[in-house]
């Protein structure tokens, strides 16, 4: 028996359910900005389009990272935490006298300490992810509660601001968009067209499998969370120069936002499937949905319990439409 | 049979088909058991043992057929109603809660408790666990927590637990593989007292020296089909193995004869605490070294060892005369080893991705440029694999969890033969799969090695191991007890090997040994 | 039987090791009051004694309730979100009917609790979300709730009925009301844990659930009823923390599931699902309430308070893994396969 040779690689993009899956979210998308346009005139202005990106650009870089952790079959609770240690590190040494680019290094340097810690305690003492980000989760942002308390770090350079503030050149285009532009399009190269995104899937396939295989199960885990850590650190500088601000209970609660955006963007919680675009639509209909939200001046903790309410329904969904439409293979 | 046999089967199963997918593991099978009676089932791997035994149980439901219990139709939905029916069945695979005591395993959902309060009676259960055990004659404290029991002992608890309800059926599904020939005799003198006591047992082994010493009767299974049912004393060895292979023994092997090249692998003195000691031999290029042994005795322990899943706590394995160190698989694949492992849904595939992402799986790093998948280029090699390895499905998109298990081992072969090997440790490598397939594998093999692949072949199938090996190793207990040429190798040196642990060589000889006696 | 002599010897270790647990929080704990009573005298006053009591009261029943849905695998990130949103109803009900007896209060905040623990029993049988997500999800929904049944506002003590507020505060025998509430908690559930058959059953679904469903365990009704015995607990919680605290704001005990998640692995129920005790579980407590405590009265910040909760955890997992390696391998060497 031969086999039609294919040559389109689009093949192996994820298997058609979750196509389908990247179009429900496109027409919510689309749903959601039409509610939302009715809302508010000025909605559709496309000024305010670009301002409102500006509020869930944080959310979004830790969502990419999440994204591979979960899709691996591991959970990753502290990146919120991560975050808010990050942001304190980096401001502290700043106000200490540090040059604000070295305390940006710095922050993304512990950062990322943070992930590798959580990635040695999962890949190496091969403990629970979800109780090692526990403990982390609490941790993390208990160091920042140690260095600052309840102080807050404000005075930060003009240059450093526009990170989290700025446009590019003339344009309206925030510059924290350009930023998860370039790094979701490389997290998104990374996850589909390259061998570590591949191991990505296998290890939450099947990671016994993987041991058997030659892949370096451990060592990819630990990347892993390194980059969750990294992302984390990098929203921090974004995050705190959009406030131009640092204190320890900053994204608060960020951690549920970007566990949603992804597993509303279809990723299997259970691991092995999901991709980056539909993590990037969900993220944005997310957003969307928030900022509509607060337009009618919902109040935080009530819009939290909508995107509580979201999740819930985006893990129910796919396990409802399975048993009405039979499990279909390309 | 006993003469207390009570008149008229208790189970009676009557053409039952149950499919899988695409795969029919049924096809017409029957089986008829009766009160005070040690009823052998045998077949091949493939045959549909396990799958009538999971009918019985309740675990599955026959897409045809019939069954009767005590003469009466039945419907056995789920394992609760099999085990009000009075069956109970003991797995490889134990089914007991390893955080409670043996007490409460056994009572685990029905405990005994007292009259007003509903409080757990402990005293009470633990007099009544006592009792199975005593009758067993296990030295057990039934206050013993379950983690941490011995294989023999959890099988002990299973059987304490099918008597603690009165099973009047009892499977035991292979229950020899890890057991020592003292616990072996043990657990006979168990079955031989049940059936005395009017128990029906359903017994399936692969050893079929063993369903001569204890069964009374013997059903014979093949591709699904039932071939027929033997009193055990009026049937011969070679009938029953003509009746569970359908021919003869030379045609299913097609082995070559095949000029042995230089010695590509050499282990000395492998040791790992618990699970083998002092293994040393050599595996020469074009040969087939094959591997046999009772399940347990250890040996897929020292293919994993020289694979680098699991190293060895001591000992020094050669490849190509130079001193190796293997600690991970990507070692052992550097040195050009491959593993095709026992257990193929867990060790061997990924299920839910398709063909192509398992074929390439170990070999990525070739498509990469910079980290950066060539996709086209992944695609064909897992193409002219499939098609080498005559896989058949649907396209290489298919999700490898949809396939037969031949055609899984078939993708599982092609993964590893993609990687280019020079040395292929085979673990079960026809385990669970259909004849037609079997033959293939076989055949691949034979080709392999007068290509000059060094093949390991660990199997628990003594026709196997007789048709294929140039030499062949026992292993029993962890250690190496046998070592036999071609021509010398026969089921009974073999079997005699595999279950004697004092064969062993000393220490003092180096490997390999020349031939051993046979007793 | 091959082996027994050494089963039985090994039996005892094993059996020596588990108590381990117990015994070594115990001595841990009374490693702790020597080394902090020394630097703080007031430590080991009534006085003091009594607060912690107090502090580890409503721990204790929630880690109790967090116990069993770990000991079946999963875990309730919602606690404390019930215990706002519990605490946050009663007290806006009895502060515009003052004649509700304190009783009653709390057997509305039970019937509270209840209810938002079959939500995630629900959500986790018969929806098949995994505990992580569902409690993830209501651990946000509950939190909203409160603020969109209070619009933002508090209840203050001033709007509490007066007997309510000393429910907290009275002793009866000389013990604390809100200690003896605890003790009984605890009583029933050890009972129920250990000799009701429902509650062999929650370790065994635990310790090997498909097992448990070919013995015959409704697997789905015990998951049902660990999450609603916890939110039961959380809503029990939530009324007694009103009183203790004398108000209910929107931000009331956020944070508060991580410490008794904490409680319980320090207690030894292990994250695993399957092992785990109740006086394991009042130890945790209690080590973290000297914890905090001692934190306190050293003068170090409140800051720490947070940092220390999650190395507590890291330290307590890490440890049982290390443990339970070393014990495995002790094991597996005295076998030959």
């Amino acid at each position: 028996m031969t086999f039609k040779t294919r040559t389109s690689p689009r093949r192996f993009r994820p298997t058609p359910t979750l196509l389908r899956w990247e179009w429900l979210l496109i027409v919510l998308l689309i749903v959601a900005c039409a509610i939302n346009a009715s809302l508010s005139p000025y909605f559709l202005n496309v000024r305010n389009l670009f301002d409102m990106v500006f509020h869930f650009m944080e959310k979004g870089l830790i969502a990419l990272p999440m994204a591979l952790v979960i899709i691996s079959a591991n959970i990753d609770l502290s990146v919120a935490s991560n975050l808010a240690m990050s942001s304190i590190v980096m401001a502290a040494s700043y106000q200490a006298g540090l040059n604000i680019w070295l305390a940006v290094l710095l922050g993304l340097a512990v950062g990322t300490l943070g992930g590798l810690i959580n990635g040695l305690l999962i890949a190496r003492v091969r403990l629970p992810s979800l109780v090692v980000t526990l403990g982390s989760y609490a941790l993390y942002r208990g160091v920042a509660f140690v260095i600052l308390g309840d102080l807050v770090v404000t005075g930060f350079p003009p240059l450093f601001t526009y990170l989290g503030q700025g446009y590019v050149a003339h344009t309206p285009v925030p510059v924290p968009l350009v930023i998860f532009a370039v790094l979701a399009t490389l997290f998104g190269l990374l996850l589909h067209r390259t061998v570590f995104g591949r191991y990505v899937y296998a290890i939450g396939n099947n990671e016994e499998a993987c041991r058997y295989s030659g892949v370096f199960v451990d060592r990819i885990k630990i990347i892993i969370f390194a980059l969750s850590g990294l992302m984390s650190a990098l929203a921090a500088v974004v995050l705190t120069a959009r406030f131009g601000s640092a204190r320890p209970n900053i994204a608060l609660g960020f951690e549920l936002d970007a566990i949603t955006a992804v597993v509303l963007g279809g990723v299997d919680i259970n691991g092995g499937q999901g991709s980056m675009p539909g993590v990037v639509l969900a993220l944005f209909l997310m957003g969307v949905v928030r900022y509509g939200m607060s337009l009618k001046n919902v109040p935080g903790q009530v819009q939290n319990t909508l995107i509580g309410i979201l999740l819930i329904v985006a893990i129910l969904l796919p396990q409802f439409l399975r048993r009405l439409a039979p499990r279909s293979r390309a | 049979m006993n003469s207390r046999a009570q008149p008229g089967p208790i189970l009676e199963l009557t053409d039952i088909h149950k499919a899988f997918g695409g795969v029919q593991a049924l096809a017409g099978a029957n089986f008829e058991l009766c009160p005070g009676e040690i009823h052998a089932l045998v077949g091949e791997n493939g045959a549909g043992k396990s799958t009538l035994v999971k009918v019985i149980t309740g675990v599955h439901q026959p897409d045809a057929g019939e069954i009767l219990f005590r003469g009466e139709p039945v419907t056995v939905a789920n394992p609760l109603v099999a085990q009000r029916l009075g069956v109970a069945a003991i797995y490889q695979e134990a089914m007991l809660f390893p955080d409670l005591d043996i007490a409460e395993n056994m009572f685990m959902g029905h405990h005994p408790v007292r009259p007003f309060t509903r409080r757990v009676a402990w005293r009470q259960m633990y007099e009544q666990a006592a009792q199975p055990l005593r009758a067993l004659g296990v030295e057990l404290d039934p206050r013993t927590r379950v983690r941490g029991l011995a294989v023999a002992q959890l099988q002990m608890v299973e059987i304490a637990k099918a008597l603690s309800f009165n099973a009047r059926v009892l499977i035991m599904d292979e229950p020899t593989s890890a057991l020592t020939l003292n616990e072996v005799a043990d657990l006979f003198r168990i079955a031989r007292q049940l059936r005395d006591a009017g128990t029906a047992i359903v017994f399936i082994s692969h050893r079929l020296d063993e369903v001569f010493e204890l069964a009374d009767r013997v059903t014979v299974l093949r591709d699904g089909h039932y071939v027929g049912t033997r009193d055990v004393g009026d049937v011969t060895h070679d009938e029953l193995i003509r009746m569970m292979v359908g021919r003869t023994l030379e045609d299913l092997f097609p082995k070559m004869d095949v000029e042995r090249g230089e010695p590509v692998l050499r282990v000395e003195g492998l040791t790992k605490e618990g699970m083998f000691e002092d293994v040393s031999f050599e595996l020469h290029q074009g040969e087939i070294l094959g591997l046999a042994g009772l399940m347990g005795a250890g040996r897929t322990g020292v293919a994993q060892a020289i694979f680098g899943v699991a190293p060895a706590d001591s000992g020094t394995i050669w490849v190509h005369g130079q001193h190796a160190r293997i600690r991970r698989s990507r070692d052992a694949l550097a040195l050009g080893i491959a593993y095709v492992p026992e257990d193929r849904q867990r060790h061997g595939l990924l299920l839910p991705m398709n063909i192509t992402h398992n074929v390439t799986l170990p070999i990525l790093q070739e498509f990469a440029n910079v980290g950066w998948l060539d996709q086209e280029a992944e695609v064909q090699k897992a193409q002219e694999y499939a098609s080498r390895l005559d896989v058949r499905a649907a396209g290489l998109w298919q999700c490898a969890r949809e396939l037969s298990g031949g055609n899984q081992q078939k993708v599982v072969l092609a993964k590893w033969l993609a990687a280019s090997p020079r040395i292929l440790i085979l673990d079960e490598p026809t385990r669970g799969i259909d004849v037609g397939t079997k033959a293939a594998v076989h055949e691949l093999m034979s080709v392999l090695a007068s290509q000059g692949m060094a093949i390991l072949m660990i199997s628990s199938e003594l026709p196997e191991i007789l048709g294929m090996s140039d030499r062949v190793l026992v292993m029993c207990e962890g250690r190496l007890t046998g070592h036999f040429g071609r021509a010398e190798a026969t089921q009974e040196s073999i079997m005699a090997a595999a279950t004697t642990p004092s064969l062993a060589a000393s220490p003092a000889q180096s490997a390999p040994s020349p031939m051993q006696e046979a007793r | 039987m091959k082996g027994t002599g050494g089963k039985t010897k090994r039996h005892s270790l094993l059996l020596a090791i588990a108590g381990v647990r117990e015994t070594g929080i115990s001595i841990f704990i009374l490693l702790l009051v020597v080394a902090v009573s020394l630097r703080s005298p007031y430590f080991l006053t009534v006085d003091n004694f009594t607060d912690i009591l107090m502090d580890i009261a409503i721990l204790s029943i929630v880690a109790i309730g967090e116990a069993m849905v770990i000991l079946t695998r999963g875990i309730d990130l919602s606690a404390a979100s019930t215990i706002a949103l519990s605490g946050m109803t009663v007290g806006m009900t009895i502060s515009s009917h003052q004649g509700i007896p304190p009783a009653v209060a709390l057997l509305m905040g039970i019937g509270m609790g209840a209810v938002l623990g079959s939500l995630n029993g629900l959500m986790v049988t018969k929806g098949r979300i995994p505990p992580i997500i569902a409690t993830l999800g209501t651990l946000s929904i509950y939190r909203g709730l409160v603020f969109l049944i209070s619009g933002g506002a508090w209840v203050d003590a001033h709007e509490l009925p007066r007997s309510f507020v000393y429910l907290s505060k009275n002793f009866v025998l000389g013990i604390p009301i809100l200690v003896l509430i605890a003790v009984i908690v605890a009583i029933i559930s050890y009972y129920f844990l250990n000799h009701a058959r429902t509650g062999r059953e929650i370790y065994a679904v635990g310790s090997n659930p498909e097992a448990a469903q070919v013995v015959g365990i409704h697997v789905n009704r015990i998951l049902f009823l660990v999450y609603l015995l916890s939110g039961i607990l959380s809503g029990m919680a939530g009324v007694l923390w009103v009183s203790r605290y004398a108000s209910a704001q929107s931000d009331t005990a956020v944070g508060f599931e991580l410490q008794a998640v904490a409680a319980a692995v320090v207690g030894g129920v292990n994250i695993f699902g399957g092992s785990g005790t109740i006086p394991g579980v009042l130890l945790g407590s209690l080590l973290l309430g000297i914890v905090v405590n001692a934190l306190n009265l050293v003068r170090i910040s409140p800051f720490w308070k947070l940092a220390v909760q999650g190395l507590i955890i890291l330290l307590a997992v890490v440890s049982d893994a290390v443990v339970s390696r070393r014990l495995q391998r002790a094991q597996s060497a005295g076998r030959v396969s």
